[in-house]
């Protein structure tokens, strides 16, 4: 049994997150313990609300270095909507702030104009659907039998801006603005939707991430 | 146009699963547990639980339901009636819901609204509006299932909720609701031309034409059905058919 550990840091709905996992048959377990996080099998940063915040939680219970430490092991990484922001070297969101910096670039605000000069709702709230980044980036065994096109949950305000164009897997359209849905860098990878809350397309890419 | 959400409302009376018209006189459906769980497998785009009497004892009854819903249910879940606090907030979001809806309590305090944005951020935080048209041609917002007034207008309530830092709104048309007569098109309009962020029409679906209106005239975002589902007059996969059909884009449910 894949044994997963969610970083708990006092953010999130992490219990969707866990019941996520065990129904596709990991074994999880919720923890802010240093060792229990430098030394996982399967590493899951979830977590809704500010950048900021978030950064903050992680400093407070001492948690960035286990995180980058483990980042370091090859080991599978899992950041999902704000735990994937986290993930990248800062964000505009409400001032500037450092992330965490496992993979090279920001986060910026969603523009409130369309490519059709039209406003857009922020924030992207609902399902949207998943595709391909332009090269091969699909191949990644995170969306192993995840058709093209799959719909997934978003609720966010804020997106994630890789600086290297092969860490970006696959995208959903808003408005005519490609927003990163799913990052890859080796075994780090990160969801701005949320996988727990897209049924059956968001539980294969769970089951994905506990067999990478 | 971006994705329609379909969201199945389901109204709370203790552990019971209600419908009523005009939000008042309540009728047993059944089990909130086999009803979420079909609604999931149907392929609703999220849930709503309302726990219709929540107000009137002043706390939010749905914990373990939204905790057992959660077990097996894997889409957004929304959990409204009776939320005062931020600990209420924190409490129902540790139990499985994604976003809260608030209506009475940012009525008494408005900046409740912020406290919870900004502890949670806008992305869980719904602002709940139970609006009745006035005689002056406009709509007021009302608490407590459409009994008590605020003396809020309904549109002027809605921007001071996106001012304040809401994600969402939920608008329920008192006078539709449970009618089958359709939604209340006008108000959905006035609110999604007064707000940038979405809007959910809730209250008198009765056919998808009455989907069709409030999505093409009212503009809204996302559409909370009860009634014609629970009481089997339209599924799930024929609204979404019927709306793809129709050219309204919906997502592929695989």
């Amino acid at each position: 049994m894949a044994k997963v550990v969610v970083i708990d840091y006092g953010i999130g709905n992490l219990l969707s997150v866990t019941r996520a996992f065990s129904a596709v048959g990991a074994d999880v377990e919720l923890s802010n313990a240093h060792n229990a996080i430098r030394d996982a099998d399967r590493l899951v940063l979830p977590g809704v609300g500010a950048f900021g915040d978030g950064m903050r939680g992680l400093q407070q219970r001492g948690l960035v270095e286990p995180i980058r430490d483990f980042a370091t092991r090859s080991r599978p990484f899992l950041g999902i909507c704000l735990g994937m922001q986290l993930m990248l070297d800062e964000s505009e969101e409400f001032g500037h702030h450092e992330g965490l910096g496992l993979v090279a670039g920001k986060v910026a605000k969603v523009p409130a104009t369309g490519i059709d000069g039209q406003p857009v709702k922020i924030p992207h709230i609902g399902w949207n659907a998943l595709h391909t980044a332009g090269r091969n980036n699909w191949d990644a065994p995170i969306l192993k039998d995840v058709p093209e096109g799959s719909a997934c949950y978003f609720v966010h305000s804020y997106m994630a801006v890789p600086s290297e164009p092969q860490s970006l897997l696959a995208c959903c359209d808003y408005a005519g603005l490609q927003i990163t849905a799913t990052l890859g860098q080796g075994m780090l990878y990160g969801c701005q939707f949320h996988p727990e809350k897209s049924g059956k397309v968001g539980l294969k890419i769970l089951e994905n991430f506990t067999r990478l | 146009m971006f994705n329609l959400r379909l969201i199945a409302r389901m109204d709370i009376k203790g552990p019971h699963l209600i419908k009523g018209v005009h939000l008042e006189g309540l009728r047993k459906i059944g089990d909130p547990q086999e009803y979420a769980q079909k609604y999931y497998r149907a392929g609703a785009d999220e849930l709503l639980y309302m726990d219709v009497v929540a107000s009137l004892y002043g706390r939010n009854n749905l914990t373990d339901i939204v905790r057992r819903t959660a077990e097996n249910v894997f889409i957004p879940l929304t959990v409204g009636g009776g939320i005062r606090c931020i600990e209420d907030v924190d409490l129902l979001l540790r139990s499985g819901a994604d976003k809260v809806a608030v209506n009475t309590a940012a009525h008494a305090r408005p900046e409740l609204l912020s406290e919870i944005a900004n502890r949670f951020g806008s992305q869980c935080l719904v602002l709940s509006i139970e609006a009745k048209r006035d005689d002056k041609g406009s709509w007021e917002a009302y608490t407590d299932n459409g009994r008590e007034h605020t003396g809020r207008d309904a549109v002027a309530w809605a921007k001071q909720g996106a001012k304040l830092g809401i994600g969402e709104i939920l608008v329920t048309s008192v006078d539709q609701e449970g009618t089958r007569k359709g939604f209340d098109i006008e108000l959905v309009r006035q609110i999604t031309q007064a707000v940038a962020i979405p809007v959910i029409a809730s209250g008198g679906m009765g056919s998808m034409e009455h989907l069709y209106k409030v999505v093409e005239q009212g503009g809204a975002d996302a559409v909370a059905m009860a009634d014609i589902l629970h009481y089997g007059r339209l599924a799930l996969p024929n609204i979404r058919a019927a709306s793809r059909q129709h050219g309204l884009p919906v997502r592929e449910v695989t």
